[in-house]
């Protein structure tokens, strides 16, 4: 089959792409770009078009869908009541997808839950990376709040740690948000702000 | 006792303001609601999150919810409309070269007169083998309709005098900038958006084409209704105390900054506000022009929802897609506006509730007292610009009068 996958995050449109090339024999296409779009599917004539749910161009894609005469029409993915699970599934994902008509529901299914399978993994991905980003920021301004205490209180680097420690816990706050209020003091007092 | 939880779907456009204020005044509340909402980029997304259950009411296009509702591009799915969001509130914009065709620098233009102008203008451009493009939000839009409504008139055939192509909102101005297009009918802010820019310039506001013409609904699930009818009666209260509210000048400065918020609009509260006030800024430089029903809203019952009016939508849907009239389709867009929730919701309200479902559209030319269940309801003027009346009963007739294409 044809695929065209309209994505404006291209890591996105990778993932999907490369899920693709493991559930058959398909042609896959990415379109990242908005302009253009009409021409490329044109080119691309695809059987089955996967866009994120998000995306704005859709209304546009939709119309040229429905008044195209280069294309096959696809159509809204959502043909029969019994799939509603299926979109369902879809729509928590954020995937929508648009169907040449005729095609049989057999044969899209395993498209559509993949696509449904990878645009989760996605943003799972996407919350790890935030986490670790924070995580990462977090570390830093530790040390940061570490570093005024050894040079201000003479403390070696275990005791301004077990310092910071237990005075987040005595206060119920987490040690990120004692260094953080460390380091404002810090450059209030010295004049860094 | 604990609120009950609604998540209601919208576009960021001014339009949308009635449940979001609803629930910033605590209109929602008093009436025992707590609306969460869900942000889009597209009406396709906020109608398949609505289809699908994701939220439980949505913003959407009036033309849309019956599109929907007749299946129009995707399987049928009954819709119901308890309340309409406003009236109007849309411009055509058009790029400064344009406009120096059409109107004199600054200045609003008369409907008949741009017309012939820009009948004129497309004649002269075809005969160097270009053509005006228009863009509009959405083929199942007010916009759209109107937009076409008033070309045909001044004898423009659309799609064959001029491109009409779909612009989503927050591109229209970059559509302008870019020759993309050469003019744009869209909602507020984003005319005001590409004035600011200076790559447009307002030359009509849809309220002239038709001056009490339909623009955003709130619309639901017929079947969530029917299950939910306490709720969604509620739901109207609030959205009517919310349209009490807004219509006092007192609280357009508050309402401004609420709906420009990031979680909202997202965007420039001065712009909302020139929206909510009908103040308009023609063009960069300008003063701002007083346009009287720009964007109306509470008065004469505005926000009820008339099946004659889900009935003209109908018929511009037949008109622009090539449809046979069919009665039974007629019977099904008029029943996805629901004056009966309507009326039941506010029974008792200290407001003028009409005593009929349908009316004559474009009929009114003065100030008339129209016949009411509750309340003396005056209405206002609701002329189409060519003065032609609908009877939602002769709809075949009617479009055998239009200008055909």
């Amino acid at each position: 089959m044809r695929i065209a996958v309209i994505d404006e995050s291209p890591v996105r449109a990778a993932i999907i792409e490369d899920g693709l090339a493991q559930v058959g024999e398909h042609d896959v296409f990415v379109i990242s770009e908005r302009t253009g779009m009409a021409r490329a599917i044109e080119t691309i004539d695809p059987d089955v078009v996967l866009v994120d749910l998000g995306n704005p161009s859709r209304d546009v894609l939709e119309e040229y869908f429905s008044v195209s005469r280069a294309v096959s029409r696809p159509i809204a993915m959502f043909v029969e009541r019994s799939d509603d699970e299926t979109i369902g599934a879809a729509i928590d994902a954020g995937v929508s997808a648009y169907i040449v008509d005729g095609l049989s529901q057999r044969r899209i299914k395993p498209i559509l839950d993949l696509a449904v399978r990878r645009f989760k993994a996605f943003s799972r991905l996407q919350t790890e990376l935030q986490e670790a980003r924070d995580a990462l920021s977090e570390r830093n301004i530790i040390d940061k709040a570490k570093k005024i205490l050894i040079r201000k209180r003479g403390l070696d680097e275990a005791d301004a740690h077990k310092l910071l420690r237990d005075h987040a816990m005595n206060s119920n706050r987490r040690m990120a948000e004692v260094a953080e209020a460390i380091v404002t003091a810090e450059q209030m007092l010295e004049g860094g702000l | 006792m604990s609120l009950k939880q609604l998540n209601i779907g919208f576009l960021p456009l001014v339009d949308a303001a009635l449940p979001i204020l609803a629930q910033e005044h605590g209109f929602a509340e008093q009436q025992g609601l707590h609306l969460n909402f869900t942000r889009d980029v597209s009406w396709a997304a906020v109608l398949d999150r609505l289809q699908y259950g994701h939220t439980d009411m949505a913003h959407m296009l009036a033309p849309l919810a019956i599109a929907a509702s007749l299946g129009r591009r995707r399987p049928a799915r009954q819709l119901a409309v308890p309340f309409i969001l406003g009236l109007n509130g849309n411009a055509i914009t058009v790029s400064p070269a344009l406009a120096e065709r059409l109107v004199e620098y600054g200045q609003l233009g008369d409907p008949t007169i741009v017309g012939a102008r820009l009948k004129e203008e497309i004649a002269r451009r075809a005969s160097m083998g270009k053509r005006v493009r228009f863009g509009v939000v959405h083929r199942y839009s007010s916009h759209n309709f109107k937009l076409r409504y008033w070309l045909a008139q001044c004898g423009i055939a659309p799609d064959i005098d001029v491109d009409i192509a779909t612009v989503p909102p927050p591109f229209a101005g970059d559509a302008l900038a870019n020759g993309e297009v050469d003019g744009i009918c869209v909602g507020e802010p984003w005319n005001s958006v590409a004035v600011e820019r200076g790559v447009g310039q307002i030359v009509l506001v849809t309220a002239q084409i038709w001056r009490r013409g339909v623009e955003k609904v709130l619309a639901m699930p017929a079947a969530w209704l029917d299950d939910n009818r306490d709720v969604a009666e509620r739901m109207v209260r609030a959205l009517h105390l919310a349209a009490q509210h807004f219509v006092d000048p007192e609280n357009w400065d508050a309402n401004a900054e609420i709906l420009a918020r990031s979680e909202y609009l997202d965007g420039s509260p001065h712009l909302i506000h020139r929206a909510i006030s009908d103040q308009v800024l023609l063009v960069s430089g300008a003063k701002l022009t007083d346009i009287p029903d720009f964007m109306f809203q509470y008065r004469e019952a505005a926000n009820f929802p008339w099946v004659s009016q889900a009935a003209w939508l109908y018929s511009q849907m037949l008109r622009w897609d090539h449809l046979d009239y069919s009665a039974a389709d007629q019977t099904r867009a008029e029943r996805v506006f629901r004056p009966d929730v309507y009326r039941t919701a506010l029974k008792g309200y200290d407001t003028p509730i009409p005593g009929a479902n349908a009316k004559l559209e474009g009929s009114v030319s003065g100030v008339l007292a129209a016949g009411s269940t509750q309340g003396r309801l005056m209405m206002g003027a609701d002329p189409f610009f060519d003065h032609r009346i609908f009877d939602p009963t002769q709809v075949e007739q009617y479009l055998s009068e239009l200008p055909q294409p």
